[in-house]
């Protein structure tokens, strides 16, 4: 009896072995079709100088040393570093702060988290023009205008980023916090910890692993924020240089890549192509770097 | 206790965001002219998926068509005459129209799949440029046969017709006649930069007391700016090419003629509706301001007529005085973007089944009174009369000796860039009338275009 159970066991493994792919398959397709290939024709083309990428032309380097000279994508990626760091910072602090108090069972915290939740649901594009909107209903009285001024567009930014994700931290704080052990948290009271204390050398390190996916996922958005960025400023004010060039000063990284790709210069999609690359390399190289920090502030229960 | 201030302090907060929300579509609420950009964005693009089965069915002929149009405004009829035109003949006929301003953008995609646009528009030199090696020479076909006037062809540098005008149009300042009379002055006053002034700075000035204003606002946003940045411009470009028509994109302009840009641009925000400090964001619907005889002057184009022929009758159109001498015999600005071309690339069948659509397009009496009604004035001999008063204007200050200014702004260098870079200009100029602020407008206009120029040639 016994070891007819075990032999079922081992046919469906090998059969699960042997059919997997079957099953593992149209993800697999889907995946290769939607990520794996285009991002190797990306990184190709970004080598290529090419209108239609039907008929591109291989050309080497020259596109990276372009990117390099480029004046405005070095400005827009110091930007969008500042603006990643800024926006990190505020969003988790005040997120951290909302998920702490809505866990200390007030009545009624459920609509409270479903109302600060919401904002997330509204699409990016939609936001920044009804941000815009409201940064100039306010702006107006004063006779001035977000694109007028570049630290209204940051600031702005900020204030309709924080609008948006920190509902959405603020979950992932709340599924954490209600994760930390009772018995942990009677012990400290029992020790005769204060609650500043609790929070410091309790809570925290409890919930470090939502730090990580927070801090990850803000600073990830941080630097890949596109539509926002292009519906509240679309890189207004422009700082015009004598000779004509121009500096959009609150144009960040995503948004060069789009203005490169669609201006019509005969050169201009392959230096698009090669900045999305090294974008890429930047996102995820900083992205691995801050998860392997903050994962060893990890604490395993 | 602790717990009952901290929920009164999250019901505050969570208020306060709901009331940021309602105060944003309060402050907001001049903003349809904003919104309708919007609309037409979201509608445009329905074309695609809906019609994708159809290219496989060619019809009895062999070949068929496909009109990648660019202007979502007239979708609705070119979608109608396709229709009629497969009733007709059993030739399909799909039209789709790219999301407004996003032309290129398309295009660039569709060309790239395996049944692309048969009949496309090159509609600058700019075009021509770049797609010149997918377009079929047009000389001696049996459309340019067709044609009335040479003047709104497309021509690459070896003299090969590369896209063919369909319709033209015309713009400068929409007046409203009626208004002028009532603030006690005559359309004849109007001849020169100088008349212009006098009757806007009164009109101005007695705004309160009259009840209108002499222009509508010239907001600086998406979906307005171009009137100044693309238009109003084309005045220094036109009286800088002295004469003598661009036949392709100049490396450097001079800006000469930059003081009566300034002149006509001075008199135009700050003889308004709108204070020139709230123009940047934009929000006040210039259309609607001329319609509802809040203001006397619109600066903008043919394509309006039939918005504002029913409120504004007798509306018609004035050229751009600007004080550049010899005026008083200056015409409107009359060109266009609209150039078919036909895809050298696709099958000879289709290319033939494009050109027999396009001759009926222009030849059809009925095909032709409903594209003409859209387009205000299609350039073929057998084509429908037009019915639209702007392009009347048009006609009677050429017939009365006046010169034509060609659209010489359709060669700007990298059109978005160098228009985004102005409007950045203006914006700081609009808020602080300075010399300093109007440098760095001029720096856009003239340094601008040599910068644009370099990184595209």
């Amino acid at each position: 009896m016994k070891s007819k159970k075990i032999t079922a066991t081992n046919s469906l493994q090998k059969a699960t072995k042997r059919w997997g792919f079957l099953f593992m398959g149209p993800v697999l397709i889907a995946f290769v079709i939607g990520f794996v290939w285009p991002f190797i024709q990306g990184i190709w083309l970004s080598m290529c100088q090419f209108r239609l990428i039907s008929d591109a032309k291989f050309i080497g380097f020259d596109n990276y040393v372009k990117t390099f000279q480029d004046a405005s994508f070095r400005h827009a990626f110091w930007y969008t570093a500042m603006f990643a760091v800024v926006s990190l910072v505020i969003i988790n602090v005040l997120a951290f702060i909302v998920a702490y108090i809505l866990t200390l069972e007030i009545k009624g915290s459920n609509l409270y988290r479903t109302v600060f939740f919401m904002p997330n649901l509204i699409g990016g594009i939609v936001l920044g023009y009804i941000w815009s909107m409201i940064f100039d209903g306010i702006l107006g009285r004063y006779q001035t205008s977000i694109l007028l001024e570049s630290k209204y567009g940051f600031w702005g930014l900020i204030i309709l980023m924080c609008w948006q994700q920190i509902g959405y931290m603020m979950i992932i704080y709340v599924a954490g916090l209600q994760n930390v052990p009772g018995d942990i948290l009677e012990a400290a009271r029992i020790d005769g910890a204060t609650s500043m204390q609790t929070l410091f050398k309790v809570t925290i390190p409890n919930v470090m692993s939502s730090f990580t996916i927070c801090i990850f996922l803000s600073l990830t958005n941080g630097f890949k924020l596109f539509d926002q960025n292009l519906a509240l400023t679309g890189g207004q004010p422009f700082v015009i240089q004598p000779g004509g060039t121009t500096i959009k000063t609150t144009e960040m990284l995503a948004l060069n890549i789009y203005n490169t790709f669609y201006s019509s210069n005969t050169t201009s999609q392959g230096v698009a192509q090669a900045k999305a690359v090294i974008f890429f390399i930047l996102v995820a190289g900083l992205g691995l770097l801050q998860l392997s920090y903050t994962r060893k502030r990890e604490v395993q229960q | 206790m602790k717990k009952k201030i901290v929920s009164t302090m999250l019901c505050a907060a969570m208020i306060t965001t709901m009331l940021a929300g309602c105060g944003g579509s309060d402050n907001g609420g001049s903003a349809p002219a904003a919104d309708n950009g919007g609309a037409t964005q979201e509608a445009a693009p329905a074309g695609d998926s809906a019609d994708g089965g159809e290219a496989a069915a060619p019809a009895a002929g062999g070949g068929s068509v496909y009109w990648l149009n660019f202007k979502p405004e007239s979708d609705e009829v070119l979608q109608e005459v396709a229709k009629d035109y497969n009733a007709k003949t059993g030739v399909e006929v799909k039209v789709v129209t790219a999301a407004s301003g996003t032309y290129s953008q398309t295009l660039l995609s569709e060309m790239d799949k395996s049944a692309p646009p048969t009949l496309f528009i090159i509609g600058n030199q700019a075009g021509v440029k770049d797609w010149k090696d997918y377009a079929l020479d047009l000389n001696g076909t049996a459309i340019a046969n067709e044609l009335n006037t040479d003047a709104y062809n497309l021509y690459d540098e070896t003299g090969k017709l590369v896209s063919i005008g369909y319709c033209y149009e015309c713009y400068g300042i929409i007046v409203n006649p009626d208004l002028i009379e009532k603030a006690g002055h005559t359309m004849d006053e109007i001849k020169n930069f100088d008349g212009l002034k006098a009757v806007a700075e009164d009109i101005h000035s007695r705004a309160g007391e009259l009840g209108f204003d002499a222009f509508s606002s010239s907001d600086m946003d998406d979906s307005s700016s171009w009137r100044f940045t693309g238009h109003m411009a084309n005045l220094e470009y036109y009286y800088e090419q002295e004469g003598t028509p661009w036949t392709d994109t100049p490396a450097t302009i001079s800006g000469k003629y930059m003081d009566n840009f300034k002149n006509l641009y001075d008199l135009c925000i700050n003889n308004s509706l709108t204070d020139p400090k709230e123009l940047a964001t934009g929000g006040h619907d210039a259309e609607n301001e001329f319609k509802t005889g809040k203001a006397a002057f619109f600066v903008n184009g043919s394509w309006e007529y039939e918005a504002v022929k029913n409120e504004v009758p007798n509306a018609t159109m004035i050229p751009y005085y600007c004080g550049v001498a010899g005026e008083e015999k200056a015409g409107l600005n009359c060109g266009t973007e609209n150039c078919w071309a036909i895809n050298s690339k696709a099958s000879a069948e289709d290319q033939q089944a494009t050109m027999d659509f396009m001759v009926w397009c222009v030849t059809d009496p009925d095909a032709s009174r409903k594209l003409v009604d859209t387009f205000g004035v299609m350039p073929y001999k057998s084509a429908a009369e037009s019915t639209n008063g702007f392009l009347a204007a048009a006609d009677k200050y050429t017939a009365d000796g006046c010169y034509v200014m060609n659209w010489a702004t359709n060669f700007q260098p990298n059109v978005d860039s160098y228009r985004a870079t102005l409007v950045s200009a203006l914006n700081q100029y609009n808020a602080d009338q300075s010399d300093a602020n109007w440098e760095i407008v001029r720096t856009a206009f003239v340094d601008g275009w040599a910068n644009e120029y370099n990184a595209t040639h």
